[in-house]
C-alpha cells in the first residue's frame, strides 16, 4: 500500500489530476509511513486529522486547476500555521500556536495543498545537525546513528523516507542544502527576496530564505512555483512577475557556462568529494555546456563573516522571547530582569545562546567596527566576486558539503566543526544568490553526498535546468531499506 | 547665594555665583508623535485614549515572524516637517534597531534612526522680547514610540498597554543654542507652532504627542567651552521643562563652585519634589548595539518626491506674520500674537475678510483671548464666531455702536454665538447719532437738575461729567457721546 509513498510530487500530482488517485488514499498512506517512521523523530506535530479532514474535502469537490491538488505536505515548524503549534525547535515555542499563516505555507495551500505536520529543526533553525533541537535529534534514514544534518533535518528526513511528498524548509547559512546533500534529495535555496518572510520565525533576517525541498529536480521546480510571490507584507520581498519554473524545466544547457572556483576544494576533503565533482564537470560538458575554471577570493573569510552578520541579527531578533507576551516563562524571578534571565536560561538551549552571546558581543560598542562593520563589508566582496564570476558564467559547480552525514554526537561538542560544515552553502547566503543541492553519488560510507549549482539573482530556471539536466545522468537512487520500521 | 539669577530683564539670564556669573546651555531633544492614522510600521490605529490593548497588531505585540513595513504616510510627514524647519532633507536615510529590554517593549529593540536619520540640519526663529534668535536643528529622525507601563493598578503586577507601541514619533534634536528657560518656552512653542502649521504633528502635550529631553550645562560668563552636561528625560510640560532647567543649572552652579565636578548622567525630574535625581550614570548607560534593521531596506526619497511635497507646504508662522505686517499693517508685536497658533491665524483671517484689520487685532488680542483665557477655551471653541466678531467689528466701524456698547453687545453675543447685527436691533443699542434727539434727551437732563446747571454755571466745570454722564443714563449708553459734548457745550 506504501507504494503510493515512494512516487514523486509530480507523479502524485498528475495521478490526482488524471483522477487515477485520491486524496484521501494518498493522505492515509502518509500518514501510515509516518506513524511507522516516529523513531525517526522528524515530526514535531502531526496534523494527520486536519490532513484527513482537508483529503476527504478535496476528493468531495476536487479543484484540479492547481499546482498541488490534494497534496498533503509537511513543512519544516519554523513557518507560522494557523492554529497549529509551531516551535522553532525550542522550548520556547513549546506551546505556541499562532492564529496566522506564514505567506510561503499560505501560498502552497493556496495550491490545493494541506498541512501534514510540522517537522522537526535545530533550535530557532541554529545548527547543522538538528541536534538543537529541544524535541531531540532526527536520524538520517539511511544510516542510524546518523545527523540527516540542519537545520531542516527533519525535512530533509521526511523527504528521504517518504514521509511527506515534498517539503519546504529555510535556508540562513545553508540548512536547506546541507541535510539535502546528506540524504540524497534535492534542496533549493532561492534568491533572498523571491519567498516572503512573513510568518517565518526570524533567524537572520538578512540571510534567510525558505525553499523547496523534495525527491527530485522536477517536484523542486513544482515546488518553488507554488510557493514564491510578491508579498507587501515583506520589506524585502522582490515584486517581479511569477514564473513557470516546472512548466519551462528543460534538460537543454548547450552553450551554458559553467564555473568551478579553485577557492573549494579544501584541505582534508574526501577524495570521494573531489571525483563527484570531477563527474559533475564531466557530465556538463558532455551536455554541452563549457567548463571553466574561475576564482571566488574571498571565499575563506565567508565562514568567520558568516558567523558575526547571523548571531548578530539572531541576538536582536531572539529578544522578543522574553516571556512577557507569549512563549515560555520561567515561574521564578523576583522582578523583571530576573524573570527575563529565567525565562531566557531556561527557555533556549545551549547553541541558541552561544550564538546570542556572540551576536550581542560583535554589536557591542567598542567591538562594532571590529567585527560587524568588518564583516559587512568583507560580505559586500563576497557578494562582488559572485557578481564578478556571474559576468562570464552562468552557474558555478561546487561540492555541497565538505563531507558526508557524520555521526550522532560526533561534532556535538565542538561547534567550530559543526560550523565548518557550512563552509561551501554559507557565501550564497551572504551574497544572497540562489544554490540547488542534489544528490552526486556515495562516500564510502555508503552515505550521499551532494553538488551544489550556484545561479545569477534570480536565475532559479537556469539552476533547475542545469540540474535537471544532470539528474538523469547521474541517476542516483536512494537505497531505503527502511531499518525504522522494524 | 547661589542661584539668584541676575540682569533677567535683559535677556540674558545668568546664575549669579560666589566667583562668577554662570552661562546656563540648553538642548533639547523634543519627541513629537506624528500626526497619521496609522502606525510606522503597521495599519493599527493610532487614536488617543483608546481601550488599553485595542490598538495593536501582530507586528506591533512582535509575534514570531512579524515584519515591519514603512508608513509611506509617516515619511511624507517627517520631510514636510524638516522643510518647515528649513533643513536638509536626507535622500538617504537608515532604519536601525536600538535594542534593550523593558516589558513595554515588545521586539526588545526599538526601530530608529541612528547613523543616518531622514533629516538633518535646519533652524527655526523665535520671536523673542529682545528680538528674534536662530536655533539650529542638529537633526530629525523618524522611529517607533514604546507601549505603556502601568505600575499602579495592581499592588504586584505591572500592566502593559500595546496601544502606544509603534506610533510614529519624530525626534528633533536642537543644537545647544538655548540659554534660558524663557528661550526654552519660546523654543518649544516654536516648534510646536510649525507642526501644527504643516498638520504634521498636533503638539498636544497632555496627551504626550510632544515630550522633551533637556540636556543641560553650565559654564561661567564669557566661556566657549561647553560644560559637562546632563540629560533630563522625558518631561512633558513647558513649565515642567523650565522648572527642571532652573533646578539642575543651580544644582550644577553649586557643585562647580565647591570645586567639585558634574557627572555626566542622566537624570529625572520629580515634579512633586521640584528637583532632578539621577537616573543612571555614564558608566551604567545603555550599549543599545544599533545596526541597521535587516527587516528594513535603506529608505531612498527621490527629488520628485521630495519635491511634492515641497509644493504642499502651507504659509509658515514666520512668512504669515510678514505677510500681516506688510499688508495689514500690524504691530510686529500683534502680527506674532496672531500667528502663533494656526488656529488663531485661522479665525484672524476670517474675521478681517470682511472688517477692519485694526479692530479686528485688537479686539482678538483683547476681548476674546481675555474670554478665553477666563473660560480656559482653545480658539477653535470661541463661543463668537469669527463671522459674528466681524459683524461686531463693523457695527463700530460705521458708527452703529460706540466702543462701549461693543462691550455690551459682546456679553450680550456669548450666550449662543448671537448675531451682533440682530441683537442691536432687539436690545435698541444703535447709538443715537440724530442732533435734533439729543437736543430733546439734553434738554430733559438740564430740566430735571437746575441746581447742578447753576453751580456749573458759578464756574464748577467739573461738573460736565456729571452731566454727559447722565444723558448716557437716559440714553441706555446709546447716545454718541461725541456729540453729546457738542451739544452740551453750547447748551449750558
Amino acid at each position: 500500500m506504501s507504494e503510493l509513498t515512494n512516487k514523486s510530487l509530480t507523479e502524485l500530482v498528475s495521478l490526482i489530476k488524471t483522477k487515477e488517485l485520491k486524496s484521501e488514499d494518498i493522505t492515509k498512506d502518509f500518514i501510515d509511513n509516518c506513524n511507522k517512521g516516529e523513531k525517526l523523530n522528524a515530526f514535531v506535530t502531526n496534523a494527520f486529522d486536519h490532513a484527513l479532514d482537508k483529503a476527504k474535502n478535496f476528493d468531495k469537490n476536487p479543484n484540479l486547476d492547481c499546482l498541488l491538488p490534494g497534496i498533503p505536505l509537511a513543512v519544516k515548524d519554523l513557518f507560522c500555521t494557523e492554529g497549529v503549534r509551531t516551535t522553532a525547535g525550542s522550548k520556547m515555542l513549546e506551546n505556541f500556536i499562532p492564529n496566522y499563516e506564514s505567506t510561503v505555507t499560505n501560498n502552497l495551500w493556496s495550491e490545493g495543498a494541506f498541512l501534514l505536520g510540522k517537522l522537526n529543526c535545530d533550535e530557532f533553525a541554529m545548527g547543522s545537525s538538528n541536534e538543537t533541537s529541544y524535541f531531540g535529534n532526527v536520524i538520517n534514514p539511511l544510516k542510524d546513528n546518523v545527523v540527516p544534518g540542519g537545520s531542516s533535518g527533519g525535512s530533509a528526513a521526511a523527504v528521504c523516507a517518504n514521509l511527506t511528498p515534498a517539503t519546504i524548509g529555510t535556508d540562513t547559512g545553508g540548512s536547506i542544502r546541507q541535510p539535502a546533500s546528506f540524504t540524497g534529495t534535492v534542496g533549493l535555496k532561492p534568491t533572498y527576496g523571491l519567498c516572503s518572510r512573513w510568518g517565518i520565525v526570524a533567524f537572520a533576517s538578512s540571510l534567510d530564505q525558505a525553499g523547496p525541498m523534495t525527491k527530485n529536480v522536477s517536484d523542486c521546480a513544482l515546488m518553488l512555483e507554488a510557493m514564491v510571490g510578491f508579498d507587501p507584507k515583506d520589506s524585502t520581498s522582490i515584486n517581479k512577475k511569477k514564473e513557470n519554473y516546472s512548466k519551462n524545466l528543460s534538460k537543454d544547457i548547450k552553450g551554458l557556462k559553467i564555473g568551478i572556483p579553485k577557492e573549494y576544494r579544501v584541505d582534508g576533503m574526501p577524495s570521494q568529494i573531489e571525483e563527484l565533482w570531477d563527474k559533475g564537470k564531466k557530465i556538463l560538458k558532455e551536455e554541452g555546456a563549457e567548463i571553466i575554471d574561475i576564482s571566488l577570493p574571498h571565499t575563506e573569510y565567508a565562514l568567520p563573516t558568516y558567523y558575526i552578520v547571523a548571531p548578530a541579527e539572531a541576538s536582536s531578533n531572539l529578544a522578543r522571547y522574553d516571556g512577557v507576551k507569549y512563549g515560555f516563562r520561567s515561574s521564578k524571578g523576583a522582578n523583571l530582569i530576573e524573570m527575563y534571565e529565567n525565562t531566557r536560561s531556561e527557555g533556549f538551549g545551549d547553541e541558541v545562546k552561544r550564538r546570542i552571546l556572540i551576536g550581542t558581543y560583535v554589536l557591542s560598542s567598542g567591538y562594532y567596527d571590529a567585527y560587524y562593520l568588518k564583516a559587512q563589508k568583507v560580505r559586500q566582496l563576497i557578494k562582488r566576486d559572485f557578481d564578478q564570476s556571474f559576468k562570464n558564467v552562468d552557474a558555478i559547480l561546487t561540492p555541497s558539503t565538505p563531507s558526508s552525514a557524520f555521526q550522532i554526537g560526533e561534532k556535538k561538542d565542538d561547534p567550530i566543526s559543526m560550523y565548518l560544515n557550512d563552509v561551501f552553502t554559507v557565501p550564497v547566503n551572504l551574497a544572497g544568490v540562489p544554490a540547488i543541492s542534489i544528490p552526486a553519488g556515495l562516500d564510502k560510507n555508503k552515505l550521499p553526498l551532494g553538488l551544489q549549482l550556484i545561479g545569477k539573482p534570480l536565475a532559479e530556471q537556469t539552476l533547475l535546468n542545469i540540474a535537471y539536466s544532470m539528474e538523469d545522468k547521474i541517476n542516483f537512487k536512494l537505497d531505503l531499506n527502511k531499518w525504522w520500521e522494524n | 547665594m547661589v542661584g539668584e539669577l541676575v540682569d533677567k530683564d535683559n535677556s540674558k539670564y545668568l546664575i549669579k555665583g560666589k566667583q562668577s556669573n554662570w552661562e546656563v546651555v540648553i538642548g533639547l531633544e523634543v519627541h513629537a508623535q506624528v500626526s497619521s492614522n496609522s502606525k510606522l510600521f503597521s495599519g493599527s490605529a493610532t487614536k488617543f485614549g483608546a481601550e488599553p490593548n485595542t490598538q495593536v497588531s501582530l507586528v506591533d505585540s512582535a509575534f514570531p515572524g512579524m515584519l515591519p513595513v514603512i508608513n509611506q504616510y509617516c515619511i511624507e510627514q517627517a520631510v514636510k516637517t524638516g522643510l518647515g524647519f528649513n533643513a536638509k532633507i536626507n535622500s538617504y536615510s537608515v532604519f536601525d534597531r536600538k535594542n534593550y529590554f523593558y516589558a513595554d517593549l515588545p521586539q526588545g529593540y526599538q526601530i530608529s534612526q541612528y547613523k543616518n536619520p531622514i533629516v538633518g540640519e535646519g533652524e527655526i526663529i523665535l520671536d523673542l522680547p529682545s528680538g528674534t534668535k536662530k536655533i539650529g536643528i542638529e537633526r530629525l529622525h523618524l522611529e517607533q514610540d514604546a507601549g505603556k507601563s502601568i505600575h499602579d493598578i495592581d499592588p504586584s503586577n505591572t500592566f502593559v498597554d500595546l496601544n502606544r507601541s509603534g506610533i510614529a514619533l519624530m525626534e528633533i534634536v536642537s543644537k545647544p543654542d538655548l540659554r534660558s528657560p524663557d528661550e526654552v518656552n519660546a523654543y518649544i512653542k516654536k516648534l510646536r507652532s510649525i507642526m501644527r502649521y504643516l498638520g504634521t504633528c498636533d503638539g498636544n502635550m497632555q496627551e504626550g504627542s510632544l515630550r522633551a529631553d533637556v540636556n543641560v550645562s553650565v559654564r561661567k560668563e564669557g566661556d566657549i567651552n561647553l560644560g559637562t552636561r546632563c540629560e533630563i528625560k522625558n518631561v512633558n510640560s513647558i513649565k515642567f521643562m523650565q522648572m527642571a532647567i532652573d533646578y539642575e543649572a543651580k544644582r550644577q552652579v553649586e557643585l562647580l563652585e565647591n570645586g567639585k565636578s558634574i557627572d555626566q548622567e542622566t537624570r529625572l525630574f520629580d515634579t512633586k519634589k521640584n528637583e532632578t535625581r539621577s537616573m543612571r550614570s555614564k558608566e551604567d548607560a545603555h550599549d543599545y548595539r544599533y545596526f541597521p534593521d535587516p527587516d528594513l531596506l535603506p529608505l531612498k526619497l527621490s527629488e520628485d518626491f521630495i519635491n511634492k511635497i515641497k509644493k504642499n507646504i502651507p504659509e509658515l508662522p514666520d512668512e504669515k506674520k510678514k505677510r500681516f505686517i506688510e499688508k495689514f499693517n500690524l504691530t510686529p508685536y500683534e502680527a506674532t500674537i496672531l500667528v502663533s497658533d494656526i488656529e488663531t491665524s485661522k479665525y484672524f483671517e476670517e474675521v478681517v475678510k470682511d472688517s477692519d484689520v485694526k479692530l479686528a487685532a485688537n479686539w482678538i488680542i483683547g476681548e476674546l483671548f481675555a474670554l478665553l483665557n477666563e473660560k480656559n477655551l482653545e480658539i477653535t471653541q470661541s463661543p463668537i464666531s469669527a463671522r459674528n466678531l466681524s459683524k461686531l467689528i463693523n457695527l463700530i466701524k460705521d458708527g452703529t455702536i460706540s466702543g462701549k456698547i461693543a462691550k455690551t453687545l459682546f456679553e450680550l453675543m456669548l450666550d449662543g454665538d448671537k448675531d451682533p447685527e440682530i441683537l442691536v436691533e432687539e436690545k435698541g443699542l444703535k447709538q443715537k447719532s440724530d442732533p435734533k434727539e439729543l437736543e430733546n434727551l439734553i434738554d430733559g437732563v438740564i430740566k430735571d437738575n437746575p441746581d447742578k446747571v447753576a453751580e456749573y454755571k458759578s464756574g464748577k466745570v467739573k461738573l460736565f461729567g456729571f452731566f454727559v454722564g447722565q444723558v448716557m443714563k437716559v440714553s441706555n449708553g446709546t447716545a454718541n457721546p461725541q456729540l453729546v459734548n457738542e451739544i452740551l457745550k453750547k447748551k449750558l
